[in-house]
């Protein structure tokens, strides 16, 4: 089971002609299951529910986390670990988030560990059939992280319902590597691999398009949070984002900040109880 | 005293979003949305003509429509189970006849030949291995039919499909629509169901799911309704008809719960958890073909397995506890007989007895080993009616029927109620545990633990007492 080779499938991608590329001839994937032990690069899985990450985790870890055609089936994270090419990595499976500017207890795991666990790829599973509202997430999480690949799954679907998409075009839209993948068949996922792995080493350095906000009073605003916030916390990864965040009336980042806690939201894993006292 | 550099920065942020005005969420968000359509327009194209659109579509109208949605569900509901009941049959007495007949005789013979003191193998053998040998001829047959089949389901896309028929239904008890979707999780197994209610925001509303996930009859509670239904009822049916009829009374248990989930949901949120359900968009994901071998690999690797193992790991030192606790005498009868007899005038007026009970107690940890431990009871507390007990112990669905119906005077009645208790009693020790650790409240562990139990008793104690004044026993 931890050694299987992922077959690739030249004939069924458009853009799979290279044989001599990198990722087929060095297609070696080693399945770690658990193991996560001395890891080189930590890997997230985010995106969208149902997009297909906990196929995508489960295909290169040869774990079996729950997989099912719904969303919200993964509440909490999952790791797993794979070895590719000589380096070890640890994969984290999120469950599936709409928005970083979300609620619910699922949906902040998937956000704090994106904004404050720092992991060295993320890797976006996107639906191809439902690409247009998958990309909002896509782009807010480019806001915050540079090493993005963006996974396009479910490319076959999309196809048998008609829809077309220009791989090349997104990549230049979007500033990082596109690849569309076939998770359940194992379509595409050396591609991805491989990606993820110069992503990692620093051989691909994704430049992500950044929107910009389209509003001066704000960018102004949002700068001047930004250095008050840099002075109080000066290792915080992210005080763009807790600037946009405080400026939004964000009451639990507001919370954190005054106790100090904010950059610590990924190491308690545990996810918070629920708060509620009988009306 | 300057306030500390956490609350100036604090400050900042507030004054400098009062000069922004409310709506910068919006703006924000605007502008994204923006990008996306701009970017999208650029690189997706769509022919919306495509046949398996369409066809989707149809089959979407069809599976939640006001007229078909229900019956629909029910319908695969009833085929799920009667494939379960049907196919399990042969398989479980293949198996019975193999753990219960031969490999115990064989052990039995090989104890004797090596020397072994009667305490020890009884209580290794009669306790310990016919436990586990029980749980596995029990659970093993319709678990592996029921859950590749329900995987199968889940595969297709048809689970949100019911959430979204539910919804309105949800909606009308003052929850959250989602909260079906932790129900049917909650059909797996209820700490699972429990854990997958973080998908709900309002604590509110998460509550009500987390108090009423036990309304979902779980992997340990399905053997139980299947045997009862396969035994009792299906057997008052013409041959033919008899596993659709049984079939259908473990589907009506499953629907009876829903009820009681949407009843206690309302109660509950016009009572001590009042206010409004919140609205939510719940995506419809397109049907995919289900990869069948791989789902049948996963789901008995992953779900069979795993459930038997936790099952075996619980009756293992049930059955120990359950040998000893008959075979230690307090003075004229056994621990098991004193407990027995002290829950019975309790368990008769529920229409149970007190051997059910007393099981009950044992399977708090887990609801798995419910119809080992009172096969076990029965047949250890009549010994003394059974010329050997050996003999007996190859149990078929008829002679467990007769076990039950001779020595342990059951009636329909304390198969309709034990079907009618195993949905409404307390959640086993794992559920309970895993609400502790996602509410940390002792006042709503305690409900969830407590309210189901209770209105068990109320249910068992009414559908008893109008059997007997009605007189159907």
């Amino acid at each position: 089971m931890s050694d299987e080779l992922v077959t690739p499938q030249a004939s069924s991608l458009p853009h799979a002609a290279c044989n001599t590329c990198p990722a087929y001839t060095n297609a070696q994937l080693r399945k770690l299951g658990l193991d996560v032990s001395g890891w080189d690069y930590t890997v997230a899985l985010a995106g969208n529910p149902n997009t297909g990450k906990s196929t995508v985790f489960n295909a290169l870890t040869g774990l079996r986390q729950h997989t099912g055609n719904w969303a919200g089936k993964t509440v909490t994270r999952a790791e797993g670990g794979f070895r590719f090419q000589g380096k070890r990595y640890k994969l984290v499976d999120l469950p599936g988030t709409y928005s970083l500017l979300s609620t619910s207890a699922d949906e902040e795991v998937a956000r704090d560990f994106l904004l404050f666990g720092q992991p060295h790829v993320t890797v976006i599973v996107a639906d191809a059939t439902r690409l247009e509202r998958n990309l909002n997430l896509v782009l807010q999480i480019l806001a915050i992280t540079d090493s993005v690949v963006v996974a396009v799954n479910l490319i076959d679907e999309a196809r048998r319902h008609g829809i077309m998409i220009d791989e090349r075009g997104l990549a230049r839209d979007l500033g990082v590597p596109v690849v569309p993948i076939v998770a359940r068949r194992g379509e595409g996922l050396p591609e991805l691999l491989s990606t993820i792995a110069q992503v990692a080493s620093g051989a691909i350095r994704p430049r992500p398009r950044h929107v910009p906000l389209r509003d001066a009073a704000l960018e102004r605003a949002v700068k001047q949070l930004v250095a008050q916030i840099e002075a109080v916390f000066p290792n915080l990864p992210q005080a763009y984002w807790v600037a946009l965040r405080l400026l939004d009336g964000d009451a639990s980042i507001a919370q954190a900040v005054r106790e100090g806690t904010i950059g610590d939201l990924t190491r308690g894993q545990a996810v918070a109880p629920i708060a509620l006292e009988a009306a | 005293m300057t306030p500390a550099p956490q609350e100036q920065l604090l400050n900042a942020a507030a004054a400098l979003r009062r000069d922004l005005g409310p709506d910068l969420h919006d703006r924000v968000s605007e502008a994204i949305y923006t990008e996306a359509t701009q970017i999208a327009n650029r690189t997706i194209s769509t022919d919306s003509r495509q046949a398996a659109f369409r066809l989707d579509r149809t089959v979407d109208q069809l599976v939640t429509s006001r007229l078909w949605g229900f019956p629909l569900m029910l319908l695969l509901l009833m085929a799920v189970f009667w494939a379960t009941i049907a196919g399990a049959n042969v398989p479980s007495r293949m198996l019975a006849d193999l753990l219960l007949g031969t490999v115990y005789n064989a052990l039995h013979a090989g104890a004797a030949a090596i020397g072994t003191p009667v305490w020890l193998s009884g209580l290794l053998i009669d306790g310990v291995y016919l436990a586990t040998a029980w749980v596995v001829s029990v659970m093993l047959p319709p678990m592996a039919i029921f859950f590749p089949l329900f995987t199968l389901l889940e595969d297709l896309g048809y689970l949100p499909r019911v959430a979204f028929n539910l919804d309105r239904l949800f909606k009308g008890a003052g929850a959250h629509g989602k909260q079906s979707l932790s129900m049917m999780m909650g059909w797996g197994c209820n700490a699972a169901g429990v854990v997958a209610t973080r998908i709900i925001d309002s604590p509110r509303e998460r509550l009500i799911a987390i108090i009423t996930n036990n309304f979902s009859i779980c992997n340990g509670r399905w053997p139980t309704l299947i045997l009862m239904g396969t035994l009792f009822i299906g057997a008052t049916a013409p041959p033919a008809l008899a596993s659709f009829v049984a079939a259908a009374s473990v589907v009506t248990v499953a629907v009876i719960g829903i009820f009681t989930t949407l009843l206690v949901s309302a109660l509950l949120s016009r009572t001590v958890l009042t206010g409004e359900a919140s609205t939510f968009s719940l995506e419809l994901p397109p049907y995919r073909p289900p990869q069948v071998l791989r789902t049948l690999y996963t789901s008995l690797i992953g779900r069979t397995l795993i459930v038997l193992w936790r099952a075996i790991t619980m009756a293992a030192p049930a059955g120990a506890v359950i040998w000893l606790s008959s075979n230690i005498m307090i003075g004229d009868a056994s621990i098991a007989a004193h407990l027995v007899n002290a829950l019975n005038p309790f368990g008769w007026w529920l229409g149970l007895n007190g051997v059910i009970l007393l099981a009950y107690l044992v399977a708090i940890p887990a609801n798995e080993i419910i119809i080992p431990t009172i096969l076990m009871l029965t047949l250890t507390l009549n010994r003394s009616q059974l010329a050997q007990a050996g003999v007996m112990l190859e149990l078929d669905n008829n002679l467990v029927y007769q076990t039950l119906t001779q020595f342990g005077g059951w009636t329909m009645l304390t198969a309709v109620n034990l079907m009618l208790f195993s949905l409404l009693h307390n959640p086993c020790g794992t559920t309970i545990l895993t609400i502790w650790n996602e509410t940390k409240s002792a006042k709503w562990t305690a409900v969830s633990t407590l309210l189901p139990l209770l209105l068990g008793i109320i249910v068992t104690f009414v559908t008893a007492a109008v059997a007997r004044l009605v007189g159907w026993v």
